[in-house]
C-alpha cells in the first residue's frame, strides 16, 4: 500500500488530520503525521518527516502532503522521484482522497493523481 | 580563504544574528509570521555547535555541515533555503583546502541557484534572492574586474545591502507575505535582510 505522510506547522494539526484519514479510510492504510518542530513548536522537522517516512513506506512508494512555507520546502528535499512524491493539494481533503485511494490498493502514480482531485471537487 | 576562515565566517553569523534576533522578528512580524530572528538563531547556534563538535577538513565541508544543520534545526522555511545554499556552495568548492575570490563567487552562484530551484523565486518577488542575486553578480564582477578580495567582498555585502532595503516597496509574490498582497509594501523582507547580514559578516571576517 501507498504510504502517506502529513506535513504541518502544527504537530496537533497533522496528529488530527491522520487520525481523521485513518477513521474514515481505515485503520490498514499507513497514514503518519509529522506536525511541528523538534522542539514542539510551529515549523517542520526534516528529522521528523524522514522518520515518518520510513514509518509508512511499504515499499509500493509514499506521499508526502505539506501544509505550506516549510512544510512545502521540507518534503522537496525529500523526492525522490518514483518513490517519494508530493502532492501540490488542499491539505485535509488531499488527506482524505489519498488515504482513500491507497487502501484500495492503488498504485503512487494514481493515489497522487487521486488526491490532487482534492482540489477541484467542490463541497456544494 | 581557508577552512579556518570560513569557520569563522559562521561564527561571525552566528553572533550577528543573535543580535539582529529581535530586529528580524519585527522585520516578520510585519508582513510574516514572527519567527525569523529565533529561527535563524536556533540555527545557527546549532551550526556554531556542529562545528565545534565535529572541526570540518575543508571549506567546503564547513559549508555543508552548516547547511545540513540550517535544514535540520531551523524549523522555517529559511532552514531549507539557508541550508541548500550553504551546501550547494560547499560541494561547488569540493576538497579545496584554500579557496580564491573567484571559486567563492561559483560557489555562492551554486547556493543562488539551488535557493531558486528549491523556493522558486525570482527577483522582484520580495525574497532572500532579492540581497543574495546581486550580492553574487557584484561578487563575480569584482573578480572579473580582478580587485582585492577584500574589495570584492566589501561589494558583495554592499549590493546585498542595498538588495534588500530595495525589497521595502516591493509587493511580495513568495512566501507568507505573498498572502498579505498590496499590504507587504513599505516593509522591508526579513529573508533579505538576514542575507545582508550573512554577507556583511563575510566583508567582516575577509577584512580582519
Amino acid at each position: 500500500m501507498v504510504g502517506i505522510v502529513l506535513i504541518s506547522h502544527s504537530d496537533g494539526l497533522a496528529a488530527e488530520a491522520a487520525e481523521l484519514a485513518r477513521r474514515i479510510c481505515g485503520t490498514d492504510v499507513p497514514v503518519a503525521a509529522a506536525g511541528g518542530t523538534d522542539d514542539g513548536g510551529i515549523g517542520t522537522s526534516l528529522d521528523k518527516v524522514a522518520a515518518a517516512i520510513d514509518k509508512v513506506d511499504q515499499g509500493d512508494g509514499v506521499i508526502l502532503i505539506p501544509d505550506l512555507g516549510s512544510s512545502v520546502l521540507t518534503a522537496r528535499l525529500l523526492e525522490a522521484p518514483g518513490a517519494v512524491v508530493i502532492a501540490d493539494v488542499p491539505f485535509v481533503e488531499g488527506a482524505i482522497s489519498a488515504a482513500v485511494a491507497a487502501g484500495c490498493g492503488t498504485p503512487l502514480d494514481g493515489v497522487l493523481a487521486a488526491a490532487e482531485e482534492a482540489r477541484t471537487i467542490r463541497k456544494m | 580563504m581557508d577552512t579556518r576562515f570560513f569557520v569563522t565566517w559562521m561564527e561571525e553569523i552566528t553572533a550577528a544574528v543573535r543580535a539582529a534576533r529581535d530586529h528580524l522578528t519585527r522585520l516578520d512580524a510585519a508582513i510574516g509570521d514572527a519567527d525569523h530572528g529565533t529561527n535563524l538563531d536556533r540555527g545557527f547556534s546549532a551550526v556554531a555547535e556542529a562545528l565545534a563538535a565535529r572541526p570540518p577538513a575543508t571549506p567546503g565541508g564547513a559549508l555543508v555541515l552548516a547547511g545540513s544543520t540550517l535544514i535540520r534545526k531551523v524549523g522555517g522555511a529559511s532552514g531549507p533555503l539557508y541550508g541548500t545554499a550553504f551546501r550547494e556552495a560547499g560541494k561547488t568548492l569540493g576538497e579545496t583546502p584554500e579557496v580564491s575570490t573567484a571559486e567563492l563567487a561559483a560557489a555562492l552562484e551554486a547556493g543562488l541557484a539551488g535557493v531558486r530551484r528549491l523556493g522558486g523565486a525570482e527577483e522582484g518577488d520580495k525574497t532572500m534572492v532579492d540581497a543574495l542575486a546581486p550580492a553574487v553578480r557584484a561578487l563575480a564582477r569584482a573578480v572579473h574586474e580582478g580587485g582585492t578580495a577584500g574589495e570584492a567582498l566589501d561589494a558583495a555585502a554592499a549590493a546585498a545591502e542595498d538588495g534588500a532595503k530595495a525589497t521595502i516597496p516591493l509587493q511580495a509574490r513568495k512566501g507568507r507575505a505573498s498572502y498579505l498582497g498590496p499590504r507587504s509594501i513599505g516593509h522591508e523582507d526579513p529573508g533579505a535582510a538576514s542575507t545582508a547580514l550573512i554577507l556583511d559578516a563575510l566583508r567582516t571576517v575577509g577584512s580582519r
